[in-house]
């Protein structure tokens, strides 16, 4: 073995923490460089706004743009309430035994669950076995039950941190288990959940495996009409148009990428102003 | 006459034997203090009477604690009616992030006590009046409750306590956060309040419970060892352990 002096381990440690840290940050700006590269100059309101043409390769994606935020619209608001309300259940009304330990347990687990799983699952129970085909509901339902455990587990952290004092004082003043969690908790609670809402938003946008076999198509004629419409989106539209269609202008490509990667970090980055905020007004 | 008369009662948190064999009968419209080391069960008996402690898992009870004539610990109690009657104002102060003004009329508002505007702004104002908060803060009772200070936030968590009509209060401590002149103010109200409610206090301060309780119980590793009107507590304890206690031998 040999020995370095001190000095110089603590050096050489740095350097390697260093280069672990650059490490990861790299291949995040070479990636998002790329594609402002080579996909900033197809942005304009036209791409934004209009159907594609010539089997995708001119104009625009607005029902893939639309597709997305259908589906993650209807998907997020099944999930919200269910999950909200699970986790107040787990939270506020179960008592600590072997039961809810297991059922804890397993939602924290089901929030590793590959996205894939949940795409299969979805085809054989929304599609086919419900028949709703794909459409938009069977996609959003099956992006909601995905996202069902994150959502318990960032509501039950968020009603964790409101203080066990605030309960208590509202329930020795005669008012009600329910009445406390809507009056006292649940405002209290509001900040963590709606910030960790926001991010899950983020996620689902640019999950591609769970919609694939449930709503998204390669091309519909027409923006979607109503819930049960299959649809266009965005994720899929980028798998499509890089890999599918031969002779595709790389500027659609990375355009369509762009705009992706726009809306997600957009609206993560709504969820830092928002934490940002309900931090500073944070009251207790 | 009794107001709270507690038999035989026991409380278990799971296995732990955190109260034994408890009976003693808490006089109306008197304070009464409970005195004791740390860990000895003040507050656990405390939150026994407004049933408090049902929201602790694991924590089970046997024997009666009467209000009134009435166990409260019977199956068909109401414990929010329960709560309403017999109040809590804790260690901490803990008044709600909000404003002073719904601090106050929370308890009316949420259980429907009153809901007609001027009714509630009439109990606001005399709630706070009964804890002679009024006069300082009736052009703040917008501003949130978390600007106070100590003293302020606890004598508003009585007056919220005040706002839902109870007739007995209980105080866990209440002064043990707030500085001397605060406490002794805290107790000049808690001398007014006696004439209209029952109050039961916990404190760890024994010239407290020597300046301003009728009653004082002692307590030790979960049993009532004296109970006795508080000048012959401090001056003449039938029990040695009480005596080792209140001349500061151990404790
Ligand atoms: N939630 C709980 N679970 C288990 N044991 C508890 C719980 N709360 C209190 N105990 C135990 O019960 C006993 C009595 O506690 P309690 O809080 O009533 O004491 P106390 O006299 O109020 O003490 P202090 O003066 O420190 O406030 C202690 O031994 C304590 O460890
Ligand atoms: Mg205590």
């Amino acid at each position: 073995m040999i020995k370095l002096s001190p000095k110089l381990s603590q050096k050489l440690s740095y350097s390697i923490l260093f280069l672990a840290t650059i490490l990861a940050i790299v291949p995040v700006v070479v990636i998002i460089f790329t594609i402002i590269k080579n996909g900033a100059s197809a942005i304009t309101w036209d791409f934004l706004t209009s159907m594609p043409k010539d089997g995708m390769r001119t104009g625009g994606i607005l029902p893939a743009v639309l597709g997305t935020f259908s589906i993650v619209t209807c998907a997020i608001s099944i999930t919200l309430p269910i999950g909200v309300f699970a986790a107040i259940y787990l939270n506020e009304y179960t008592r600590n035994n072997l039961l809810t330990r297991i059922i804890k347990l397993a939602i924290v687990n089901l929030a590793g669950v590959p996205s894939v799983v949940y795409g299969l699952f979805g085809l054989g129970i929304f599609v086919m076995f419900l028949k709703l085909g794909v459409s938009v509901i069977a996609g959003a339902l099956t992006l909601s039950i995905m996202e069902l455990p994150v959502i318990i587990t960032t509501a039950r952290g968020a009603l964790n941190s409101v203080p066990y004092s605030f309960r208590e004082a509202s329930l020795s003043l005669g008012v009600s288990r329910w009445q406390t969690i809507r009056h006292i908790v649940l405002p209290n609670a509001l900040p963590g959940i709606l910030t960790g809402t926001i991010l899950s938003i983020a996620r689902i946008s640019g999950e591609t495996a769970p919609i694939l076999f449930t709503a998204s198509v390669f091309y519909v004629p027409h923006l979607p009409h109503s819930i049960f419409d299959q649809v266009m989106t965005l994720p899929y539209h980028l798998y499509i148009v890089s890999t599918q269609i031969p002779n595709m202008p790389k500027k659609i490509i990375f355009g369509t990428a762009l705009v992706l990667l726009i809306m997600v970090l957009t609206i993560s980055f709504m969820a830092i102003i928002a934490r940002i905020y309900f931090r500073k007004h944070r009251k207790w | 006459m009794s107001k709270i008369s507690v038999k035989n009662f026991n409380l278990y948190y799971t296995n732990f034997h955190a109260l034994k064999n408890i009976n003693i009968n808490i006089k109306e419209k008197r304070i009464t203090a409970m005195i004791g080391p740390s860990g000895c069960g003040k507050s656990t008996l405390l939150r026994s009477i407004n049933r408090i402690n049902d929201t602790i898992e694991g924590a089970h009870t046997s024997g009666e604690i009467n209000i009134s004539g009435k166990n409260i610990y019977d199956t068909e109690m109401d414990v929010d009616v329960l709560r309403r009657n017999v109040g809590m104002v804790f260690q901490r102060p803990n008044p709600f992030p909000i404003s002073i003004y719904e601090n106050v009329a929370f308890g009316l508002k949420v259980n429907r006590i009153a809901s007609n505007k001027s009714v509630i702004d009439e109990t606001v104002e005399k709630s706070l009046k009964a804890v002679l908060l009024w006069d300082d803060i009736k052009d703040k009772l917008r501003k949130s409750a978390l600007d106070l200070t100590l003293e302020r936030q606890q004598r508003l968590c009585i007056a919220r306590v005040i706002a839902v009509a109870p007739y007995i209060i209980l105080l866990d401590e209440p002064c043990s956060s707030l500085d001397p002149v605060a406490t002794r103010r805290i107790e000049e109200l808690m001398i007014q309040l006696k004439d209209e409610y029952t109050i039961v206090m916990v404190t760890h301060n024994m010239q407290q419970a020597a300046r301003i309780s009728y009653d004082t119980a002692f307590m030790l590793l979960g049993e009532l060892i004296e109970f006795e009107k508080t000048e012959k507590i401090f001056t003449n304890p039938s029990r040695k352990e009480t005596e080792d206690y209140v001349t500061g031998r151990f404790g």
